[in-house]
């Protein structure tokens, strides 16, 4: 079956990335060339996004295939499958789309998207995606540390975290009809987690516009924190002294902490996070602490009980 | 010809039906995995998928008696020793996937699944529970128990779907649409037995039909 590592298959075998994005490039001219001669070109989710690659941040795990980032989704505003996602989000309208930062900053602002894709270099990161529910992928995302944005902003002294508010529109998003989580998907990091580095505005995978079941048109990208974590959709970022009360907090406290470190000796109350299962692969490997980033960011935790914080 | 009497040839034609009809989703897995269909994670879709057929053919096997006793198709009975056991072949694959392509053997993690994890923790004795009912689904042993004792054994079936649902239940991440659905069925099918039992209790209260006293 599929799963199996196909011990005849040589590296040569693989289809070359240029071979595969010439392909794309050319469906999509082919598709595009009459509206793209006749309007100024805004991206949309499957464009070709221009970025460079990041020389720091590049994994030499192998590379999740497209088709996979793109087709096992959770993303409940369109359905709690994992399929859902990739069949259900084309009803959701990226364009016009807005972006408003509010709370404790001294300049509260409503960016445009088209703003925000120009405000820093893009750059093409290789993270891990450790998901709360023992998978994993790796993922080339394309964007721009969020700290960019949150200089912008300007943080006031009272600011200690950012709170993520993802879009809330039953018309869009079918998924939101159902009342499984509580709506709007609302996620929350600490200032200086936030701020940190790693800490990705992403607008992008694979060399294109975010998919809109990946997140799309922006999101962030939190690579050593469960997937959930990583807010997608993102229509408002709030600024404030309290610790935000998230979504997926709400739906089960004593399952979904604040912080939700990828953390292999802290176990989901009801199942391992020992080991994972990188899609693709038959066997499971150990789970890394921080998903491998401890060297990044460990140091943000100093002196807390990560069983306490979890 | 009615449905309440069929011939013996026409049973085994129903029979074969439902044989066919219950290897469907073994062979939707097979189809599936052969072509590359089962997506990103063919592992968790076959042990999701073996699951619910197990859960649906507990369900259907639980429904022949209180639909016999509804609609006096006699019959219906002789077709649930097939439908019990395709429950337990599908429990099978299902602790099978878990065994060797999810856990590949790693008896240590297993051992801790089941002391640890609640959902295996009751998962795991239903699936042991099934298999006396398995065993002693054929003439000779029904014969060598005794009817009575039979029954007894067999009905261990109300605490596997049961535990079935509870392990269903428990392992959902959030959405709990479907083992709410299977509980619901399970609970109208497992009060049928009930109503069945309370009025065989009461024999004088059968007959006794309210007349208006003018």
């Amino acid at each position: 079956m599929s799963y199996r590592p196909d011990p005849h298959l040589l590296p040569s075998d693989i289809t070359p990335r240029e071979y595969y994005y010439d392909r794309r490039r050319f469906m999509q001219m082919a598709a595009g060339a009459t509206a793209a001669s006749l309007l100024p070109a805004p991206l949309w989710a499957g464009d070709k996004l221009a970025a460079g690659k990041s020389q720091a941040y590049t994994l030499s795990e192998e590379q999740t295939p497209y088709k996979d980032v793109t087709g096992y989704n959770n993303f409940y505003e369109f359905g709690t499958g994992k399929d859902d996602p990739a069949q259900n989000a084309h009803s959701l309208k990226t364009r016009p789309w807005t972006v408003t930062i509010e709370g404790e900053v001294h300049k509260p602002k409503t960016w445009d998207i088209d703003e925000l894709l120009k405000l820093a270099a893009m750059e093409e990161r290789v993270y891990r995606l450790r998901c709360v529910e023992a998978w994993s992928m790796v993922v080339p995302w394309i964007g721009y540390p969020l700290a960019e944005l949150i200089k912008q902003a300007e943080p006031t002294g009272n600011a200690k975290f950012v709170e993520f508010i993802s879009l809330h529109d039953p018309m869009q998003m079918p998924g939101q009809r159902s009342a499984v989580l509580e709506w709007p998907y609302n996620e929350g990091l600490r200032l200086d987690e936030a701020m940190h580095p790693l800490t990705l505005l992403t607008f992008g995978l694979y060399g294109e516009m975010l998919p809109n079941q990946n997140g799309a048109p922006i999101r962030v990208v939190v690579p050593w924190k469960y997937g959930f974590k990583s807010a997608k959709s993102i229509v408002k970022i709030r600024f404030t002294e309290q610790q935000p009360i998230t979504s997926w907090m709400k739906a089960g406290p004593s399952e979904y902490g604040f912080y939700s470190n990828v953390n292999p000796e802290v176990d989901h109350p009801r199942w391992t996070q020992a080991k994972e299962r990188r899609i693709g692969d038959f066997l499971k490997r150990p789970t890394l602490p921080f998903n491998g980033y401890a060297d990044e960011v460990a140091g943000l935790y100093t002196g807390m009980d990560l069983k306490t914080y979890f | 010809m009615t449905m309440k009497q069929l011939t013996d040839k026409t049973l085994t034609w129903v029979k074969v039906a439902l044989f066919l009809v219950a290897l469907i989703p073994l062979a939707r897995l097979i189809i599936g995995g052969l072509t590359d269909a089962l997506g990103a994670n063919p592992i968790e879709k076959i042990t999701r998928s073996t699951g619910y057929w197990t859960l649906v053919l507990i369900m259907v096997t639980l429904a022949v008696t209180p639909l016999r006793k509804l609609t006096g198709w006699h019959w219906l009975t002789r077709t649930r020793r097939m439908l019990g056991l395709f429950a337990f072949f599908y429990a099978c694959l299902h602790f099978l996937t878990y065994l060797v392509l999810d856990q590949f053997f790693d008896w240590d993690s297993i051992l801790k699944d089941i002391i640890k994890r609640p959902y295996i923790t009751v998962g795991f004795p239903t699936f042991l529970l099934l298999i006396p009912l398995a065993v002693t689904s054929n003439n000779a042993l029904i014969k060598k128990l005794g009817g009575k004792r039979w029954k007894g054994l067999h009905r261990l079936i109300y605490v596997i779907g049961v535990g079935g649902v509870v392990h269903y239940w428990w392992l959902v991440k959030k959405d709990l649409t479907n083992p709410m659905a299977f509980a619901a069925i399970l609970a109208v099918l497992l009060s049928f037995r009930l109503v069945f039992w309370w009025r065989g209790r009461q024999p004088q209260a059968r007959p006794v039909i309210a007349k208006p006293s003018n």
